[in-house]
C-alpha cells in the first residue's frame, strides 16, 4: 500500500533528479555570466524613459532548489524616478527583497538567477541592464552607483572593524583615485556628520558594539551614501528600530535623498512609512506586482482586494474598530503556484472571470495600475 | 486642578490595601540587576524596573508601551516572579504577594497567570511534537482528568485555531501565525486568569497580525483573560487595550485610560512617542516632535526626572528633582514637573 505523504512529499529519487535538472540550468548561466571581456555592447541599452534611475522591466528571478524551482520573482515591472521615492510593500516571502537583491546582483547564486527580463540602470551617460552585467562592472557600480541599506543594522556592521575604517573602506574602493589618507578621512568624518552624528571624531575610532542602535544604522547610511549614489535601495532600513529613532532615520533619509539628488527604493512592510516618504507605491503579493500607482492613488482608492485587505488590517491610531479585518488562508506555495490569480483563493471579492488565467495589468489612470478581473471592464479596447 | 492631586512619594514607601476589583496590584516594583566588576565584586546596578506602579481590573487590558530597553519586558517578568527576587515594591496577585509565596503554593499559581512570549520561533522546543508543547503542563499540574485530556487539547487547540491532527507535528512545520497560535494555546491550557503577552505579535506580517490580534480580543471575550499587552507599537496597543501604561528607562512616567492617553498626552515623552507614529495617509500633516539622541543607559541614569536630558521643556527643577507621580485627571496618572503646581 503506498504511503500516504503530505503536499510537497518528495522522494530522494525525486529529489536527486530535481537537483541534477536544476545543475544543468544553473551551470550554463553561470558559465555566460563568468565570461571574461564581455564587450560592452552586449550590456549597455537604453531607457525606456530617460526620466528614470532604475527600470525593472518584466524580471524573472527564480531560485533552483531541490524541492523545486521558486518562482520568487515573476514578471516584475516598475519605475524608480530620478529623484523620487518608490515604496515597495508585501508580506514577507512576496519577493521584495529579491527584486532588490537582483538589482545589486546580490542573489545566493549558483541557485539564484535572474532568467529573463531587464533592469536598466541610468547612470547619467550610459545604461546598463544589470541582468546582463558581467561581474567586472558589476563590482564598479555596486557601492558606488547603487547602494543598499540592510534590515538589520546590528548585523550589517563587521564586529572587528573600527567604523572609520568601515566607512573608508568604501570611499578607498571606489573614490579614492588620486586622494590621500587625510582627505579619505576628512570625507568620512563628513559623512558622519552628515547623518547627524555629533560626537565624529570619536565615533571614527570605535567598533560597532558601543553604538545604539540607531547609531548603527546611521552608520550604515553614512556608508550607502559614501559614493554619493544614483540609487539607494533600504530594505525595511526602520524595521529593527524605535518609533522615535525611526522617526529621526526617515527625517535624515528624505533631507539626505534631496541633498544628493538621488533615488530611493524603499522596502518595507510597514504602510506608515511607506505614505510618509514613498512618492510612487508598488505593491507586490507572490511574486507579482497586484498594484501600482503614486502614493495617493494607492492610499485613497486602493483598488486590488489585496491591497484593500493589508490597510484595512493593521489598526491606525485614532480610528476605533471593534475587530481588525483579517485577509483569509495564506500565500500559496511558492513551489507550485496555481494558473489563476494567485490572490483567488484568500479573495472574498472574486468573480467568475477569475477562474481564468492571471489577469493582465489594467490601467485605472496614466499612473495607477492594477492586476485584478474586476477591473476589466475598464480597459479601454484591447 | 492641583486640588485633588494625590502625590505618591517614591522615597517612602507605603504598602497598599488589597481593592478586589484588581485582579493585580503592582506598587513601586523595582528589579536592579547588578553589574559584578572583578572578582565578583559588585560595582553597580542597572535600574531595569525603578518604582512602577499600576493597578489591573479583572477583564481588561492594559498596554504597555516605550523604547527598547525601557524595562517593558522586564517589568512583565518581574510581576510573574521569573527573574529572581524583586529589589523593593509590592505585587499584590487577587490579593495575595506573589513574592511571599512557598515554592508549592508558586507552583499552584503558575497556572494563573501565563506568559505568552516574543518571539515564536525561539519559545517553542523543537523536539517537541505540537501536542506534548501544549498538553504539559496540563498534564504536569492535572488541569483535567487523565481521560478527558485528549478531548481537552483538541478543544484548546480548536480554539485557538489549530486543527487537531497538528498535535503530532513539530514545530518547524509552521509558520510564524501558527506558531504564536501554539504558544496562545500553551498558555491558555491551564486555564489562566492572568495573561502576560510580551510582544505577540512584533515578529509577524500585518495580515497574520490582526489574525492573532483578534483571537487574543475573542479569547478574552470567552474566557474572561486579563491581558498585561506589551508592545512597542502603540497602533497595536491602542486597538486592544483598555488602560496604557507609558514606560521610560524603568519609570511608569504616564499612566491611565486608553482615551486620555491617545487623546490628552500629558507627559512630553509621550507626546513625543506619539507623533513619531507614522500614519498611513499620504495627505496627513505631519507635527512630529522628533526627540534628539537616544535613551540614557539604566545602569546609569540622569538625576532628577529621567527624561530631562531629551525633554523639549526641561527646566532647572527637572534636572536636581525627581517628580512624583500625580492624577492629572480622574485616573489619569502623570509623572512630570510641569503637572505639579
Amino acid at each position: 500500500m503506498a504511503k500516504k505523504h503530505p503536499e510537497g512529499y518528495l522522494t530522494a529519487k525525486e529529489a536527486r533528479k530535481i537537483s541534477k535538472a536544476n545543475r544543468k540550468i544553473t551551470n550554463e548561466l553561470e558559465k555566460k555570466r563568468k565570461r571574461k571581456n564581455v564587450p560592452e555592447s552586449e550590456y549597455v541599452t537604453e531607457m525606456k524613459n530617460p526620466e528614470n534611475a532604475v527600470e525593472f522591466d518584466d524580471l524573472h528571478t527564480y531560485f533552483f532548489t531541490d524541492a523545486g524551482t521558486v518562482k520568487s520573482v515573476d514578471g516584475v515591472s516598475f519605475e524608480v524616478p530620478i529623484g523620487k521615492t518608490v515604496g515597495v510593500v508585501g508580506e514577507s516571502g512576496c519577493g521584495k527583497s529579491v527584486t532588490s537583491l537582483s538589482l545589486m546582483q546580490l542573489l545566493q547564486r549558483p541557485h539564484g538567477q535572474i532568467l529573463s527580463g531587464a533592469i536598466r540602470l541610468n547612470l547619467g551617460d550610459k545604461v546598463y541592464d544589470i541582468a546582463k552585467t558581467p561581474q567586472e562592472a558589476m563590482q564598479k557600480i555596486r557601492g558606488n552607483q547603487v547602494s543598499m541599506i540592510f534590515q538589520e543594522p546590528m548585523t550589517s556592521l563587521n564586529p572587528v572593524f573600527r567604523i572609520g575604517e568601515q566607512i573608508e573602506e568604501v570611499i578607498e574602493l571606489h573614490d579614492g583615485e588620486g586622494k590621500t589618507k587625510e582627505d579619505i578621512k576628512a570625507r568620512c568624518i563628513e559623512l558622519l556628520e552628515q547623518v547627524g552624528i555629533a560626537n565624529s571624531e570619536g565615533v571614527y575610532n570605535m567598533y560597532p558594539h558601543e553604538l545604539s542602535g540607531g547609531m548603527r544604522q546611521r552608520i550604515v547610511i553614512a556608508m550607502a551614501l559614501a559614493c554619493n549614489p544614483k540609487v539607494i535601495i533600504a530594505d525595511e532600513p526602520t524595521t529593527a528600530l524605535d518609533v522615535t529613532i525611526q522617526a529621526q532615520i526617515l527625517d535624515l533619509l528624505r533631507n539626505l535623498k534631496d541633498k544628493i539628488n538621488s533615488s530611493i527604493m524603499l522596502i518595507t512592510h510597514d504602510l506608515g512609512v511607506i505614505a510618509e516618504m514613498a512618492d510612487y507605491v508598488v505593491v507586490m503579493y507572490a511574486g507579482r506586482v497586484v498594484e501600482k500607482g503614486t502614493a495617493e492613488d494607492i492610499f485613497e482608492h486602493p483598488s486590488h482586494p489585496y491591497t484593500i485587505g493589508l490597510m484595512a488590517s493593521k489598526p491606525v491610531v485614532g480610528k476605533q474598530v471593534d475587530e481588525l479585518y483579517s485577509i483569509p488562508g495564506k500565500v500559496p506555495n511558492p513551489i507550485n503556484m496555481p494558473n489563476y490569480c494567485y490572490f483567488k483563493d484568500r479573495c472574498d471579492k472574486c468573480i467568475e472571470a477569475c477562474n481564468g488565467e492571471y489577469p493582465c495589468e489594467i490601467s485605472l489612470s496614466e499612473t495607477h495600475k492594477v492586476s485584478c478581473y474586476r477591473y476589466y471592464d475598464q480597459k479601454e479596447g484591447k | 486642578m492641583a486640588k485633588n492631586s494625590q502625590i505618591v512619594t517614591p522615597s517612602d514607601f507605603t504598602p497598599v490595601e488589597y481593592d478586589p476589583q484588581y485582579i493585580l496590584m503592582v506598587n513601586q516594583l523595582k528589579k536592579y540587576f547588578p553589574i559584578k566588576g572583578s572578582l565578583g565584586k559588585e560595582v553597580g546596578a542597572v535600574k531595569a524596573v525603578d518604582g512602577v506602579t499600576f493597578n489591573l481590573k479583572r477583564g481588561t487590558t492594559m498596554g504597555l508601551v516605550g523604547e527598547s530597553g525601557c524595562g517593558k519586558t522586564t517589568t512583565g517578568r518581574v510581576i510573574l516572579r521569573l527573574s529572581g527576587e524583586k529589589t523593593g515594591g509590592q505585587v499584590l496577585f487577587n490579593g495575595q504577594e506573589v513574592y511571599d509565596m512557598s515554592k508549592k503554593q508558586m507552583r499552584d499559581l503558575r497556572t494563573k497567570m501565563q506568559i505568552i512570549f516574543q518571539d515564536p520561533f525561539s519559545s517553542l522546543s523543537p523536539r517537541l511534537p505540537v501536542g506534548e508543547i501544549i498538553g504539559e503542563a496540563v498534564k504536569e499540574h492535572g488541569v483535567v482528568p487523565k481521560n478527558e485530556y485528549e478531548d481537552y487539547l483538541d478543544q484548546i487547540m480548536d480554539e485557538c485555531g489549530l486543527q487537531p491532527f497538528h498535535k503530532d507535528r513539530y514545530p518547524h512545520e509552521f509558520s510564524g501565525g501558527q506558531r504564536q497560535r501554539i504558544c496562545i494555546a500553551r498558555a491558555l491550557a491551564l486555564n489562566p486568569e492572568f495573561v502576560v503577552c510580551d510582544e505577540p505579535v512584533s515578529a509577524l506580517d500585518v495580515s497574520i497580525q490582526a489574525q492573532i490580534i483578534n483571537l487574543l480580543n475573542k479569547l478574552q471575550e470567552e474566557r474572561k483573560l486579563t491581558y498585561l499587552f506589551i508592545s512597542h507599537d502603540l497602533s497595536v496597543v491602542e486597538h486592544i487595550s483598555d488602560t496604557v501604561g507609558v514606560m521610560y528607562l524603568g519609570n511608569l512616567v504616564e499612566y491611565g485610560d486608553k482615551k486620555d492617553i491617545f487623546k490628552n498626552p500629558l507627559h512630553p515623552y509621550t507626546k513625543a512617542l506619539f507623533s513619531a507614529i507614522p500614519i498611513p495617509d499620504p495627505k496627513a500633516k505631519m507635527n512630529r516632535i522628533v526627540l534628539e539622541g537616544s535613551i540614557p543607559s539604566p545602569a546609569n541614569p540622569p538625576a532628577g526626572c529621567k527624561f530631562h536630558t531629551r525633554c523639549p521643556y526641561a527646566t532647572e527643577r527637572c534636572k536636581t528633582e525627581v517628580p512624583h507621580q500625580i492624577e492629572v485627571e480622574p485616573g489619569h496618572y502623570c509623572v512630570c514637573h510641569l503637572y505639579d503646581k
